[in-house]
């Protein structure tokens, strides 16, 4: 049981020494890791650049949309004043969740113990 | 009326700030404890801090101001002032934290390893703060002025003395319970009156925002010409007031349009359109692109990350200061609506910042109801004043102790932040004719246009080099200033010359991510050599601890 521990710490320390020491595989590792939190702001960046930078667009191509009224309120006022504010804490909230899925995946493939 | 609740509240604000402060010194015993609060701060104290440092005169005030004078479009600021937090988080927060850089010279020399870049940031950080310092010190002149009738220059010197005394004694640490404080000062000063004017308006039977006839008088009211203007009333009539005339006007009277202060009612209530003005939409899309990428630019926002503990909980903290400034940024909007209705005076005098401060009494009558929100809300603006300008004297302050002056002892510290406090204070009593939303506009452009390319290239990109950074900050953060200096000082422009200059992120932001990456390419043999190390340091998981 002891011998199978510090066996798993052996491996354990040469995956990060791998990582530290800037080997193929770790420099491969990293990488990896860096384009997918990369890839995962760039798409959410994304949904808020459709989401939020298209109202200009749209309410200038169609007028119509901006005179729209909702519970008494012009539909670009509520929009702006008032969606907008959760609409970015849930892109904020998806991405804590998501990027820290990737440093998890990241993690287990480090500490993978069959390697 | 004078209302003698004004002045013991923001007494009170300022007694209360500094008292906290010292209640913090009493806490800070290490030179380590005093500069980075020994990471021992908790998210939520942290986040309320980064909440309560950066809703500046700006947000307080301003927005409010410009939503009744200008209304729907100017929703962006409010929007973008928020959603520069989400930038900074997607891009910047985890792996800042993890660099270890407590400032941006730092972060310059820990990624590129170049003195000479570390020098170019400092100048930046140093201007960038300077033109942020200002226009709080003199939104502090004005509204001390507005609300008790002092001269202008009591305001903007009582704020720069109690802040530059609170950092140099309190530093880092009294600075968070102090900013965390101010946040929910800020929140209660804004909310609890804002559901007493709601109530209000329900009481009186809901009059319209924008009724068919334009706006009119509620009460009679003398308003006193501040400069020469030309109305022109609804039945045609069209009038010169000179400075100084006192015009009067009858409960029922329309509102005059004051020649380019008054919008008319559409424009105000409906986003602009195409074809009519394309300059209004560059406009709008390039003050999206300064407020979503100034924020992780300005210096006092940065220098709050190294607080937490890991990358991950800057995210988290992050996060939560997301949700705080949204929650805030739901309440101007109410403030620059009811203006409208109770306050259209301002649209006469022009001077729309006052609406958060003068709508209470102006609403609620001058009984003690009103006397009493009155008083919060300049309590609150005062909040506003102390905390952005106390983060910003910190962050200069940090900069120029420990790269100019050349010590990182408390003693350096504090000479620092005399020396960094003085110079927006005489600034700001010598240009008192600056726009306060304008300038801060501007500074959030300039970073946006400097230190914005730097930071998410330097974090994401491999082939960034120290040459690519320099050319990239000197272009963009340059041109970006050489605007703000015509803008400030230039001659007055016209047409697309006049919107190029005045809201220059559009063109500034893509030009210096433009010429960081050209120069970067070109001079492909400077990439550090430990950049693997580096990029592994940025984005490896906390929890390997490498």
């Amino acid at each position: 049981m002891l011998a199978e521990v510090s066996r798993r710490e052996d491996r354990h320390e040469r995956t990060r020494a791998e990582l530290a020491e800037q080997t193929r595989v770790g420099e491969a590792l990293v990488r990896g890791l860096v384009r997918a939190q990369l890839a995962l702001a760039l798409r959410l960046s994304l949904v808020v650049l459709i989401g939020l930078g298209g109202l200009p667009w749209l309410f200038a191509i169609a007028p119509a949309v901006g005179r729209v009224t909702v519970l008494g309120v012009k539909l670009p006022w509520l929009l702006l004043g008032v969606a907008s504010f959760p609409f970015l804490i849930g892109v904020g909230w998806a991405y804590v969740r998501l990027a820290e899925r990737n440093e998890q995946d990241f993690t287990d493939l480090v500490q993978r113990p069959e390697r | 009326m004078e209302n003698g609740l004004v002045i013991p509240a923001i007494v009170a604000v300022t007694l209360l700030t500094v008292g906290i402060g010292f209640w913090g010194l009493r806490l800070a015993r290490t030179t380590s404890d005093f500069l980075v609060a020994s990471r021992a701060v908790s998210p939520t104290w942290n986040a309320a801090a980064i909440g309560g440092e950066y809703l500046s005169a700006a947000s307080f005030l301003g927005v409010a101001g410009l939503i009744l004078k200008y209304g729907v479009d100017v929703l962006w600021y409010p929007v973008g002032f928020a959603a520069g937090y989400l930038a900074l988080l997607l891009f910047v927060a985890a792996p800042l934290r993890r660099s270890g850089a407590f400032t941006l010279p730092d972060f310059c020399e820990l990624r590129l390893g170049s003195r000479r870049l570390r020098i170019l940031a400092t100048a930046f950080v140093i201007f960038i703060g300077w033109l942020y310092l200002v226009p709080q010190l003199q939104g502090a002149g004005l509204t001390l002025a507005t609300v008790t009738g002092s001269a202008y220059p009591v305001g903007a010197v009582l704020v720069a003395v109690v802040v530059t005394a609170n950092v140099a004694l309190g530093g880092m640490r009294a600075i968070t319970f102090v900013q965390a404080f101010q946040y929910w000062l800020k929140l209660t000063a804004l909310a609890v009156p804002a559901i007493f004017l709601a109530l209000q308006w329900q009481a009186d039977a809901r009059p319209a925002v924008t009724p068919p006839d334009g706006p009119t008088f509620r009460t009679a009211i003398s308003v006193v010409v501040e400069h020469p203007a030309t109305l022109t009333f609804p039945d045609g009539e069209v009038r010169g007031v000179r400075a100084g005339e006192t015009v009067v006007f009858q409960a029922g009277d329309p509102v005059p349009e004051v020649a380019g202060v008054t919008i008319d009612a559409a424009d105000w209530l409906l986003p602009s359109t195409a074809g009519a003005d394309d300059r209004g939409l560059f406009a709008t899309y390039s003050l999206i692109l300064a407020t979503f990428l100034g924020t992780m630019g300005l210096p006092h926002v940065l220098v709050r990350f190294y607080t937490n503990p890991d990358g991950a909980a800057a995210r988290r903290t992050t996060l939560v200061v997301l949700a705080l400034v949204g929650v805030f940024y739901l309440l101007p909007t109410i403030y620059g609506v009811l203006g409208r209705i109770y306050t259209p005076q301002l649209l006469v005098t022009g001077q729309t910042d006052a609406v958060v401060v003068l709508l209470p009494e102006a609403a609620l009558g001058h009984g003690t109801t009103g006397r009493l929100l009155a008083a919060l809300v300049a309590a609150g603006a005062f909040a506003a004043f102390l905390s952005t300008s106390s983060g910003l004297l910190t962050s200069v302050a940090g900069v120029i102790s420990t790269d100019v002056l050349g010590r990182g002892s408390v003693r350096g510290f504090r000479l620092a932040t005399v020396i960094a406090g003085v110079v927006p204070a005489i600034l700001a009593l010598n240009v008192s004719g600056l726009d306060v939303s304008q300038v801060v506009g501007l500074a959030f452009a300039v970073a946006a246009s400097s230190f914005c390319p730097l930071l998410v290239l330097g974090i994401w990109w491999r082939g960034l080099t120290d040459l690519g950074a320099a050319a990239g900050v000197l272009v963009g953060g340059g041109a970006a200033i050489a605007a703000v200096l015509v803008t400030v000082v230039g001659p007055p422009l016209h047409g697309w010359p006049a919107t190029l200059v005045a809201q220059p992120a559009a063109w500034t932001v893509p030009l210096a991510f433009a010429v960081t990456v050209l120069v970067s390419a070109a001079s492909r043999r400077r990439v550090p050599a430990d950049v693997g190390a580096t990029m592994l340091r940025l984005h490896a998981p906390d929890t390997l601890r490498l």
